[in-house]
């Protein structure tokens, strides 16, 4: 729930609501783009995914340190799981 | 020293801890604060009190929402999804926390409705999926996620789903970050500031902290170079008596923060008087709970909520802990009757609790025999 998650923008999905197919470590998920309307986020941007949202625009090489950051601390595991998990309703 | 090698850039760590042992007077003594649970699980991941010297001191903060809140609350809303016709969902990280009578995943087992959803967004689907049940979102969290449960809850208003409710534990950090500067039995003489919150908040609501507390905070990302970099600006300002905010994560937190996300936050929810903080007691104006306007989608209106209050067990120890009197291995309970598998307090359960991040790091790595280490 406290990871950032970082992913890129694949396609844009006009809404309301706003949403995004993103990409992260190749795997892809719907997430929603809603909190950063003002942001025009377009395909190719880099983005920061808090519980399915996407909350701020982030350049790709702080894309990839927040990977590397979220494997050091042993949490990619759980950031996958988590990315894995958007869109089940169980 | 060990994790040294893994970091990027280890000349610019090297240097950097160098900047920090000469800035550190050695007639001072430095209490430097990281608020954000984040913060704390990389500082044991990465050992980086090792690098300090030993009159720079981090004492753990408050950010762990999951830490924060009290048990009370659980029971109060697996009380309400006792009632076959309700859903009970929450994230993953809410489904192992004890409440007075066990946790969400013991419920479950019991036979409770319980589900792990990785989104709010997700839990509102579940209600439009399940229309003959009511669904309940235990929400919990900082400005990090509250923003998105704002925002699932006016797509609820706006597609008409009547079965869903939120219960919302959500909690503002600048409160806590002032009943601690409050507390009797606190001295911190500088802040490192959390970073993901103030991707939503940005930097000006701490401009108090540095105005009327004199006390510096800075900003701070998650790496190493990033705390290092965080403490030296702290000793900066501490050693030429400035109290100013500083961004040394600038990268990503804009100083305005997310406007949208304010905005969806102030729609949806407004200031409760007080709430109870698990540890650090009753602080006024420091959670969220839901406008009238959407008594509809609130749990708390929708259903009678039984307001339970439960007294951590008296051997814990988590309010001196939670609050930096205490060091984790300082508490009886701590790598005995506690431990992460069988958590007996809340700073035990999450990765980002300082117990847990001690256990798994500092105490385990003593216990193993030498070359077994993390």
């Amino acid at each position: 729930m406290c990871l950032a998650i970082p992913g890129q923008i694949l396609e844009v999905i006009p809404g309301p609501p706003l949403l995004a197919v993103v990409d992260v470590t190749g795997v892809r998920r719907k997430v929603d783009l809603g909190l950063l309307e003002e942001e025009n986020p377009a395909p190719g941007d880099w983005v920061l995914i808090h519980v399915g949202f996407a909350m701020s625009k982030i350049s790709e090489q702080g894309a990839r340190e927040q990977m590397q950051m979220l494997r050091m601390l042993g949490e990619d595991e759980a950031a996958m799981q988590e990315i894995n998990g958007y869109g089940n309703t169980p | 020293m060990k994790f040294v090698d893994e970091f990027r850039d280890p000349t610019a760590i090297a240097q950097t801890a160098q900047e920090i042992r000469r800035l550190a007077d050695p007639r001072r003594h430095y209490r430097l604060m990281e608020v954000c649970g984040g913060h704390t699980h990389a500082i044991y991941r990465f050992g980086l009190k090792d690098l300090l010297p030993e009159n720079v001191e981090l004492v753990h903060g408050p950010g762990c929402p999951v830490c924060v809140l009290p048990m009370g609350r659980i029971d109060d809303a697996l009380a309400i999804a006792a009632d076959p016709n309700v859903i009970f969902t929450a994230f993953g990280d809410m489904m192992r926390v004890p409440g007075a009578h066990g946790s969400p995943l013991e419920h479950k087992a019991r036979g409770m409705d319980v589900r792990i959803v990785y989104s709010p967004a997700d839990a509102l689907k579940t209600a439009q999926n399940n229309p003959g049940k009511h669904v309940l979102f235990f929400a919990i969290g900082f400005e990090t996620t509250a923003p998105s449960t704002a925002l699932t809850l006016l797509r609820a208003r706006e597609k008409g789903v009547r079965n869903f409710s939120v219960f919302s534990n959500h909690v503002t950090i600048i409160p806590a970050i002032r009943a601690i500067l409050d507390s009797p039995d606190m001295r911190i003489d500088a802040f490192l500031g959390p970073g993901h919150v103030s991707t939503v908040i940005g930097c000006r609501p701490y401009t108090w902290i540095a105005q009327n507390e004199r006390k510096p905070i800075a900003v701070s990302g998650f790496e190493p170079l990033d705390l290092l970099q965080s403490i030296v600006m702290v000793l900066r300002q501490l050693n030429t008596g400035r109290a100013e905010v500083e961004n040394q994560y600038q990268r990503v937190v804009p100083w305005e923060g997310n406007r949208t996300a304010l905005r969806a936050m102030s729609q949806v929810f407004e200031l409760r008087p007080y709430f109870e903080w698990r540890g650090l007691g009753f602080i006024s104006q420091s959670a969220l709970r839901i406008r009238s306007e959407f008594a509809a989608w609130d749990t708390e209106s929708r259903f009678a909520v039984p307001g339970v209050r439960v007294t951590d067990p008296k051997a814990a120890q988590c309010g001196e802990v939670l609050k930096g009197v205490l060091k984790p291995s300082q508490c009886k309970l701590f790598g005995r009757e506690c431990t992460p598998e069988h958590p007996i307090g809340a700073l035990m359960v999450s990765s980002e609790g300082s117990c847990a991040a001690y256990f798994n790091y500092e105490y385990r790595k003593q216990a193993e025999p030498a070359g077994m280490g993390v």
